[in-house]
């Protein structure tokens, strides 16, 4: 603090823009309902009391991309539902965020097929990735952990 | 009516058409020329004894390797007299075109796009000859025989993505 020290009122904390915004974003981190598949089962979870991602202000699910700072892919991505995707995540507003939920997201797991795309990272720019068939709630959260740490080392004013 | 009568009605209606018809487990099952698919199924449908009013499912099958190469597998069902029947018309893989049903049943519509879609089966008369499960895009017909089972996790180029920078 040194030269600051002792100068203001007793209720008066100073900071920089950087740790003030990141914090204010990592701590309401509002996902987008985008469950594909089995692993949006898992991804309904983690709001219920058991696992609570309210701890991490992450709760408030929201119907529409224009509300939503967070993409959660959760299940298997086909070619057809690709564009759809893409179209939803140009919708969302940014800073947005986007974790690939499951080995479907991540590489296209078992169905190396035809239909599948192999990893949503060839439609959109994947933050997180988080491994497992499905992953467990436990696992998601971790995600979620993981990208508050990436929020809160982004440069926000500064190059 | 039994699938027993069900096919002797068919075989002595359209004696020179019937390759081969067999009931076994409750189901009968008629396998017809290509060329008089149109008639055996409007004779299906209009009869008052038969009246197949509802299509249940198109499939087809590859038998690859094979001069007719492919198979086109309808199957009727009658709510009024609660009774089934089974049709299979083979298809050569140099002509693979078959008369479509939408003229009789309307429901024949998507079912034949799935299977033009998936096996390449071109359909005659079809008001709407698109696929329908695949993106219009899409080079091939995945469910052929002679289609890998499995990809190299190619990646892939979509249009649909935007050009930053």
């Amino acid at each position: 603090m040194g030269v600051l020290e002792r100068q203001f009122e007793e209720n008066v904390l100073t900071t920089t823009v950087d740790a003030m915004v990141n914090w204010a974003r990592k701590s309401s981190i509002w996902p987008m309902t985008f469950g594909l598949a089995c692993c949006a089962i898992e991804m309904m979870a983690i709001t219920v009391p058991r696992y609570d991602v309210a701890r991490l202000g992450a709760e408030v699910f929201r119907a529409t991309p224009r509300q939503s700072d967070l993409m959660i892919v959760a299940g298997t991505l086909t070619r057809k539902m690709a564009s759809v995707l893409r179209q939803v995540y140009d919708q969302m507003p940014e800073p947005r965020y986007v974790i690939a939920m499951g080995t479907c997201a991540t590489s296209g797991g078992i169905f190396n097929t035809y239909s599948v795309v192999q990893g949503v990272d060839q439609i959109v720019p994947v933050d997180v990735f988080v491994p497992g068939c499905p992953p467990r709630p436990e696992a998601l959260i971790h995600g979620i952990i993981t990208l508050q740490k990436k929020i809160e080392q982004q440069k926000f004013l500064r190059k | 009516m039994t699938p027993d009568l069900i096919i002797e009605k068919i075989k002595k209606r359209f004696a020179g058409a019937v390759l081969s018809a067999k009931a076994e487990f409750g189901e009968g099952t008629v396998s017809i020329k290509r060329d008089s698919l149109l008639d055996v199924c409007r004779f299906l449908h209009d009869d008052p004894e038969l009246y197949f009013d509802f299509i249940t499912d198109i499939c087809s099958v590859d038998f690859i390797g094979q001069e007719e190469r492919y198979e086109v597998v309808y199957h009727f069902y009658s709510v009024k007299h609660n009774h089934r029947i089974r049709i299979k018309a083979r298809v050569p893989e140099k002509d693979a075109v078959i008369d479509s049903l939408c003229p009789i049943w309307k429901g024949a519509n998507w079912l034949e796009r799935e299977v033009y879609d998936l096996m390449g089966i071109k359909f005659n008369g079809h008001p709407d000859m698109r696929r329908i499960l695949m993106p219009d895009d899409f080079v091939g017909h995945p469910l052929r025989k002679d289609y890998p089972i499995e990809g190299r996790g190619e990646r892939s180029s979509f249009d649909f993505i935007p050009d930053i920078d």
